[in-house]
């Protein structure tokens, strides 16, 4: 195992950033923390890279106890943060030498392994050049890379691709990718993006209000809303109200419903007689129903599934946003360092 | 973790800050202008010493002619061939009272000298001429200044006046008349060889306050400003001891705050005429203990202000007073006593008065040995306390 806690958590006073975590991340894995902004990923991911101390538990980086032996932990790790660490009026080649030279690596192996970096992002040509010359996507690269510099056999990435273009977006995933296979880097990344970690991680964590609410593959994730038994369902209602929502919920067969916009609602049933059941109860109580959609469910879904029902921040009985691509029904940003 | 690897990323963090500062022109000619103004502000700014230079005074003659005799006449002769040679004042004309106090509330002049109407008829009568020296009330320094001037004058001019009556009189010798008139004779003599000069007085001072002004504001700008920015965290999350991130940060402030230092020194000497007595190399010896002594401070506020804003804002609440308090530029002993009190508990002041003791004064260690304990001593206690709170803060 690369990582793995036991009821890793971290108060700030009375609030509880991460409560009672235990997961384990298997070597040279991508291992995504996805959730919300303010549910702990970036906590969870200070803890692990030595950079908050926990409140309660215990996680082992690399086979080091991140509180008792932190310097070895420090010297298996990279760190790719939410902000960027570097200095803008230093050259690349500066800022990678001031990094290298942290982890003690002599001149020559150091410089080589400079120039290895910057040609694996083909940013060789902009060695002698400051960083606040660069573009968001080449300083990104150079962020990326710079947290390489020590051959880290773990590598933390915290929001990587937040506030890039798409262009720069898709590099960056690249990147992760390659490094990952190429170097056999375990990884630990958070996103708030779903379609992010479906398409990087090999297994993802999703948390929400400090905790982990499920651990398992992309697939399985998706799976365990739809498919086998289980069927996810998109009905448009225009006369949508909360007498059919909560006729809808009741159903034994029903799973988990959730609202999206005024007239459209997503339910997970489980049966085979499932979409007769739903049919029924939702003619009953007098819906009219426009469209009806039998979906492939995104990790998105498999989130709403998972969290929706919870009231957060008493929101949850408030028609969801409309926006059909953003994140849906999510706390607005409330950052908790 | 050993002390040599410490000392080794100590010096990469440094060379990084320092490079870093050096990447900007115009923070590097900040560098020299700064102890520059500095200087140069308050070398003018302040008064250097008792004296008034061009001064606006209004002259009123209100003397009537006894017997076609006008001593007052005399006087403002006299006075105004005094005044042509020193050019203290630019005497301007008035008609009496009521005119100067005009010319005094609009600005015109900053005093005036009234010769009264009976100033003749009762020096003749054998009594003393009396002189009125009016004052403006709104410029207390200008005003004491311009009355002891003026006073000091007219005391000239009338033991002059004396003595010539007392040869006329009393047959005694003009060579005799002063030691009759005046046995005692005052002599001022200094420690140093050379005259008082305020930038010999301010220099040390802002020497001292420099440096602890780019531990103070550097320091925390430094540590602050890189935790705003996240690249503190590029630092923690290496195998850097703690101690080599304070370390390193601390030896690029203090580098800076020496050049400036030295900068100071260089320009003292070289443009403000002044004439350091001391050793030179006690003078630098001064410098790295006012870093240490500050160190702590610098890490102390550092570790308490989670936000670069907050930090600076601390820093300028307590570094304005120990500007001001330290005697840097006023001597503390000018101060109410409450305030020499408060003084004793600043830094600075030991600073300031150690290093002007050196540069003024020639002294030696002996001379300076309370300032360098108590010194020592403020760093030390300060970085016990900062130390562990710097950690602290950095794991939050």
């Amino acid at each position: 195992m690369a990582i793995s806690t036991t009821n890793l958590t971290k108060k700030f006073g009375d609030f509880t950033a991460v409560d009672h975590v235990s997961f384990e991340v298997k070597k040279a894995e991508i291992f995504g923390l996805l959730g919300p902004n303010g549910a702990g990923k970036s906590t969870a991911i200070r803890m692990l890279s030595t950079l908050s101390i926990p409140t309660e538990g215990s996680a082992t980086v690399a086979g080091f106890d991140v509180q008792k032996e932190d310097g070895m932990v420090r010297e298996h790790i990279g760190l790719v943060s939410e902000k960027m660490i570097m200095y803008d009026e230093l050259t690349a080649r500066e800022n990678l030498k001031l990094f290298g030279k942290l982890y003690d690596i002599p001149n020559d192996i150091l410089n080589k392994r400079i120039d290895k970096l910057l040609a694996f992002v083909r940013m060789e040509k902009w060695a002698g050049h400051r960083i606040d010359t660069f573009s968001t996507g080449m300083k990104q690269r150079i962020n990326v890379i710079r947290a390489l510099v020590n051959q880290p056999d773990i590598l933390f990435l915290d929001e990587p691709t937040l506030g890039l273009d798409p262009q720069s977006t898709a590099e960056i995933r690249e990147l992760v990718r390659r490094i990952n296979i190429e170097n056999r880097t375990t990884m630990v990344l958070t996103t708030h993006m779903m379609s992010e970690a479906d398409m990087l991680c090999n297994r993802i964590g999703i948390m929400d209000h400090g905790k982990i609410v499920a651990l398992d593959t992309p697939a399985n994730l998706k799976r365990s809303i739809s498919g086998n038994d289980t069927t996810l369902f998109e009905f448009e209602i225009p006369n949508l109200d909360t007498n059919i929502m909560s006729s809808v919920e009741s159903l034994k067969s029903v799973r988990s419903v959730v609202r999206d916009d005024a007239a459209h609602i997503k339910v997970s049933s489980v049966g085979s007689d499932s979409f007769d059941i739903l049919v029924d109860a939702l003619r009953k109580n007098g819906a009219q129903i426009r469209t009806v959609k039998n979906l492939e469910p995104t990790l998105e879904d498999v989130f709403l599934n998972i969290t929706g029902h919870e009231v957060r921040d008493g929101a949850s009985k408030a028609p969801a946003p409309t926006r059909r691509d953003g994140p849906r029904g999510w706390r607005p940003n409330k950052r908790v360092r | 973790m050993g002390l040599r690897r410490v000392l080794r990323h100590s010096a990469w963090i440094c060379w990084k800050d320092l490079l870093e500062f050096s990447r900007s022109k115009l923070r590097l000619v900040m560098l020299v202008l700064m102890p520059l103004f500095m200087m140069m502000m308050v070398g003018f700014i302040f008064p250097t010493g008792s004296t008034i230079s061009h001064t606006p005074v209004a002259l009123a003659n209100q003397d009537v002619t006894v017997n076609g005799i006008s001593l007052g006449n005399g006087l403002v002769a006299e006075l105004e061939v005094v005044n042509n040679h020193t050019g203290m004042m630019d005497l301007r004309v008035a008609t009496g009272y009521d005119d100067i106090k005009t010319m005094i509330q609009s600005g015109k002049v900053s005093g005036g000298i009234i010769v009264p109407p009976n100033f003749t008829s009762d020096l003749l009568a054998g009594k003393q001429g009396s002189i009125t020296i009016m004052t403006d009330q709104s410029n207390p320094q200008t005003s004491a200044m311009i009355q002891s001037v003026v006073t000091k004058l007219i005391e000239q001019l009338g033991s002059q006046a004396a003595e010539r009556n007392l040869n006329q009189t009393y047959n005694i010798s003009l060579q005799d008349a002063p030691t009759v008139l005046m046995p005692y004779d005052v002599q001022v003599r200094g420690i140093v060889p050379g005259t008082p000069n305020y930038f010999e007085f301010v220099a040390p001072g802002i020497m001292s306050m420099v440096v602890m002004m780019s531990l103070m504001t550097g320091l925390p700008h430094a540590i602050s400003y890189e935790k705003d920015m996240g690249t503190l965290d590029g630092m923690l999350v290496a195998p850097t001891s703690r101690w080599a991130i304070i370390f390193g940060k601390v030896l690029a402030q203090s580098t800076r705050g020496m050049i400036q230092g030295f900068i100071i020194l260089l320009m003292a000497v070289l443009l403000f005429g002044v004439v350091i007595h001391g050793s030179i190399l006690l003078v630098i010896l001064l410098i790295l203990l006012t870093v240490f002594s500050f160190v702590g401070l610098g890490i102390l506020i550092t570790s308490f202000a989670d936000k670069e804003e907050t930090a600076t804002m601390v820093m300028m609440t307590l570094m304005f007073p120990m500007m001001f308090l330290s005697g840097v530029f006023f001597p503390i002993q000018q101060m109410p006593s409450y305030m020499q009190t408060l003084a004793n508990f600043l830094p600075l002041t030991y600073a300031a008065s150690a290093m002007r003791k050196v540069m003024v004064l020639g002294a030696g260690v002996p001379a300076i040995t309370p300032e360098v304990v108590i010194l020592g001593v403020f760093g030390i206690v300060l970085l016990t306390v900062a130390v562990p709170m710097f950690k602290r803060a950095m794991s939050r």
